[in-house]
């Protein structure tokens, strides 16, 4: 009964509204149709799946990709560079996301996401003082895409004057994420490999130079790295920088701007958001409960053969974890198909959870807060133009690809 | 409604709680969230309201929080009546009464009594009251450890390596204090964890500068002409000078207040039934009083049904609730207890937590990470199947032990798994000292299958 | 403001520690030290904090939080 429905959630058609489709899958915890991945959909079998030490992240134990339209290499791979921690095991997964966050955050770093609250809020203004005609905004490209590169430069430290080109090599590595099927082929892919291989020549070049004029920024204390068994060879710091170039803006985006989304079509809550901005704590929280940015996780495989609810999910196989089904699963949530900022019990997978969840997760959170809050307060009378926007392509990284609204004015 | 006995006592009963700790608290807070709106008496012999104790032993001791603001949140107002500063010393099972210390009797419809357990003083008592020397239970235990340590004492000796011991010489070591910690079993910690994984908190210990003496006794405590501690005699016969002394034994069960009262309470704790519900001396159960937390024994299914008594945190707070459900329920609505006992520790920088009953384990196996990295997983086994979980800084891993546990699931583990290194593929003993010798600490106590401590004679009636 | 967490629940994620760094410490890798008693400037950083936390182990006290919404800090 369930033929295609892996199609169907992965067919463009259904972007907007996939819900339905995962709620048909929940019907069948442990799904698979003889050849694809095993699809597991319901919140406690993720939950447990994600503890499970028997489960891999490292695509080299799968024992065949053929059956699994999202296995492809993307991203770093296509860089020709070494596995990100995203996507290996413990003990290296370990050894590089603990060197990762040396400088980043606590014990090492505690104070670097708090002290960056006031540089985001002041991007988060910058963005909107500039947002020019508010009768036509694509919240998308004037907001939601500049504000976390514009971070990350920050964060790792690119200097001011090569942020631009900075920029364009993520978009054209984000549109490559999600391609444009009118777009030639050939010259997507030829335009997507030359800004890979501009941004690794960039990166290494930066790396270098931090190692020798270190500045207080991420980059230069991870080029600089503590001690012989607490560093990172260039190849790996590469494969780090292109993973926290990527995932910290293309999740953020989405989350952004599913967010605005779904309070344009929520008007109470962004009226009780406007009144009182510190709703934006919880709203964000159930925002990654109700339109996680990621949707699936698309890279477990097991050691050995498993049982799940009964099913024996053998050695090497694909495994699809829908963390947005998880989300909406009655069974943990009740009436989960409802937006409800003051939810009591948000405990969500829209971050992962287990050794991978989501390492940039309280920068997501701030930026996201004071997105949503600071838009919120300022624009005046907010609504969108249509309903539902147009989506990315991309089926995990789920998100419109623009979103129009229109405004009566900008407050100061 | 039909006006039953228990809707009578929901509105306008008496409930007493002896014990005004954790789990006193949170059994209070269930009670009014459950709509009891009777009377409610919480009975305290500390003048403080609930605290929490974890951080006396580690954010009190570092100097990052003081001991007299670790006060419980609380989850709602109480609208109670505080009998703090006050121990119960007696209890009339007949005539439902506690007796307070100050001569006061207080009555009560249903009594729940957490009144948990104290810290182990020092045997010769004498010795135990020189300056200097140290219990650690209580806020004011920690207020004045605090203030000892933050006086730069040149030598601290902790007597006892079992959790709180460990805790305490690691808080020295961080504040830069010269620390012997002198143990009577094999290692720190291996009461509750077994020997295997106490050679690695020894390696632990004295990596971060801690004079780890095991296999030793402290024989005697030698103060000055002023009535502060000196030094102490080691039963290696050598002498060690110190001027702070902690003593860290254990804990006692604070159950001599019940003595003669009826109720199957004795230094093991006070033995109940799944339920909460207390067994009296002849091994039935009572109807109107309960018992949570570390004064606790209760039967427990995964570990044979053997009693067990669990000096744990989050114990207490699931029994005191399972206790107060059961409290102001029919009895087909009551629920058994029957938390898989876990509990954590934070010692020289390290993560340590762990699930089910370790020290039932007769092997232990390395299932992810290395002794030597201090980073890693070891699984208990008792008669093929896995019956307890450590980790060291590996603690996202740990609930899929415990779901092994629950599921009784077969040891040695016939699977692989991510970070499996080659020394974690076959078991090893798990080397627990011989029960029948004391040890520091164990945290978890089996004792056995009888609710009643003490024997009775039987007499047939009629004669 | 007094709080706690259950440190049972609690797996190291750090939330609380990158979000209200002046409440909330890791000890290591993994371990976490907190103050009980958190100062009421704090209250904001401490329920985004708790909000955040992903194994909802912090529990702020309920009286606190229902003081804040009738009167501003004292």
């Amino acid at each position: 009964m369930n033929d295609g429905i892996l199609s169907q959630i992965l067919d463009y058609a259904n972007r907007a509204n996939p819900y339905p489709l995962y709620e048909e899958l929940r019907k069948t915890p442990v799904f698979h149709d003889g050849t694809g991945p095993y699809v597991i959909s319901t919140y406690h079998d993720i939950q447990s799946l994600l503890h499970d030490p028997r489960l891999s992240s490292d695509s080299r134990n799968l024992a065949a990709t053929a059956g699994d339209p999202l296995a492809e290499g993307e991203g770093e791979e296509a860089m020709a560079l070494p596995p990100s921690f995203l996507k290996l095991d413990p003990p290296e997964h370990d050894r590089l996301r603990r060197m990762t966050n040396r400088p980043f955050g606590p014990p090492h770093s505690p104070r670097r996401v708090d002290s960056m609250r006031g540089g985001l809020k002041d991007i988060v203004t910058g963005l909107i003082d500039n947002l020019g005609d508010p009768g036509r905004i694509d919240l998308v490209d004037q907001f939601a895409y500049p504000f976390p590169v514009t971070m990350i430069c920050q964060l790792l430290g690119v200097p001011r004057e090569d942020e631009a080109r900075f920029h364009v090599w993520a978009d054209t590595l984000a549109a490559s994420l999600d391609p444009d099927p009118d777009a030639d082929p050939a010259e997507r892919q030829r335009a997507t490999h030359d800004s890979r291989m501009e941004l690794g020549m960039y990166l290494a070049g930066l790396i270098e130079e931090r190692r020798k004029n270190p500045g207080d920024d991420m980059l230069s204390q991870l080029a600089v790295g503590h001690g012989p068994d607490e560093s990172m060879s260039t190849m790996e710091l590469l494969s780090t920088a292109a993973l926290l170039l990527i995932a910290g803006h293309e999740t953020t985006v989405n989350l952004i701007t599913n967010g605005m989304l779904t309070l344009l079509r929520n008007p109470d809550v962004l009226r009780q958001l406007r009144e009182e901005p510190a709703l934006a704590v919880p709203l964000v929280e159930e925002l990654l409960r109700f339109e996680p940015p990621v949707q699936l996780l698309p890279q477990r495989t097991p050691l050995v053969d498993i049982e799940v609810r009964g099913i024996t999910i053998p050695k090497g196989s694909s495994m699809w974890l829908i963390l947005a089904s998880g989300n909406r699963d009655p069974a943990r949530f009740e009436d989960a198909d409802r937006f409800d900022p003051h939810r009591k019990d948000i405990q969500h997978l829209g971050l992962g959870s287990g050794i991978h969840s989501c390492f940039g997760a309280p920068l997501a959170r701030l930026e996201a807060q004071l997105a949503l809050s600071e838009l919120a307060r300022r624009l005046e009378n907010p609504r969108l133009l249509e309903d539902p926007p147009p989506y990315r392509r991309n089926a995990v990284l789920r998100g419109p690809r623009h979103l129009r609204i229109t405004c009566d004015g900008i407050r100061p | 409604m039909p006006d039953t006995a228990l809707e009578q006592l929901k509105r306008s009963g008496r409930i007493v709680v002896v014990g005004a700790s954790l789990a006193g608290l949170r059994a209070a807070e269930t009670m009014r969230e459950k709509g009891f709106a009777g009377s409610l008496t919480l009975i305290g012999d500390e003048p403080y309201e609930p605290y929490d104790r974890p951080p006396l032993s580690k954010s009190v001791l570092l100097g990052r929080a003081d001991a007299d603001r670790t006060l419980l949140p609380r989850r709602r107002a109480l609208d109670a009546e505080w009998r703090l500063g006050v121990p119960a010393d007696g209890l009339d099972m007949a005539a439902r009464t506690v007796r307070l210390a100050d001569g006061d009797t207080v009555p009560y419809d249903r009594l729940l009594i957490a009144t948990g357990v104290r810290a182990r003083p020092w045997p010769n008592e004498a010795e135990g009251e020189l300056d200097g020397v140290f219990t650690l239970r209580t806020r004011d235990d920690g207020a004045a450890l605090a203030r000892a340590l933050a006086a730069g004492p040149r030598r601290v000796l902790v007597i006892g390596a079992g959790f709180t011991g460990s805790e305490i010489a690691s808080a020295c070591r961080e504040r830069g204090l010269e620390v012997t910690v002198a143990e009577r079993g094999d290692g720190p910690l291996v009461g509750a964890l077994g020997g295997v994984i106490g050679a690695v908190a020894a390696e632990l210990q004295r990596e971060h500068g801690v004079d780890l003496r095991t296999g030793i006794m402290v024989t005697g405590l030698e103060g000055d002409a002023t009535g502060r501690v000196r030094a102490a005699h080691l039963s290696d016969g050598t002498t060690l000078e110190c001027d702070v002394v902690v003593v860290s034994l254990g804990a006692q069960r604070n159950t001599e207040w019940l003595t003669g009262s009826g109720l199957g309470a004795g230094p093991r704790g006070i033995a109940c039934d799944a339920g909460c519900r207390a067994f009296d001396i002849r091994g039935i159960v009572t109807d109107d009083i309960y018992v949570a937390g570390d004064v606790a024994r209760s039967p427990h299914a995964l570990f044979g049904y053997q009693f067990l008594s669990l000096e744990h945190w989050g114990n207490a707070v699931a029994q005191a609730e399972t206790a107060a459900h059961n409290m102001l329920s029919e009895s087909t609505e009551r629920r058994p207890h029957l938390w898989v006992p876990a509990f954590w520790s934070s010692q020289f920088g390290v993560n340590i937590k762990s699930v089910g009953v370790p020290s039932m384990g007769t092997e232990i196996m390395i299932a992810q990470g290395s002794r030597a990295e201090r980073r890693f997983t070891g699984v208990y086994g008792y008669q093929g199947r896995v019956i307890g979980a450590v980790t060291f800084d590996n603690s996202r891993w740990l609930q899929f032990y415990e779901q092994q546990i629950e599921a009784t699931a077969p040891f040695p583990l016939p699977f692989t798994t991510v970070d499996r290194r080659s020394d974690g593929h076959k078991p090893m003993p798990a080397d627990f000292p011989d029960p029948s010798v004391p040890t520091h600490g164990p945290t978890i106590t089996l004792s056995g299958y009888s609710p009643a401590d003490r024997r009775i004679t039987f007499t047939p009636a009629g004669h | 403001m007094r709080l706690v967490v259950d440190l049972n629940r609690c797996q190291g994620y750090a939330q609380c520690a990158f979000l209200a760094p002046d409440v909330f410490a890791m000890h290591g890798d993994e371990g976490l030290l907190y103050d009980p008693q958190a100062e009421a400037a704090q209250r904001e950083r401490v329920a985004q904090a708790a909000a955040a936390c992903p194994v909802q182990a912090i529990l702020v006290d309920e009286l606190d939080l229902a003081a804040a919404g009738e009167a501003p800090d004292a």
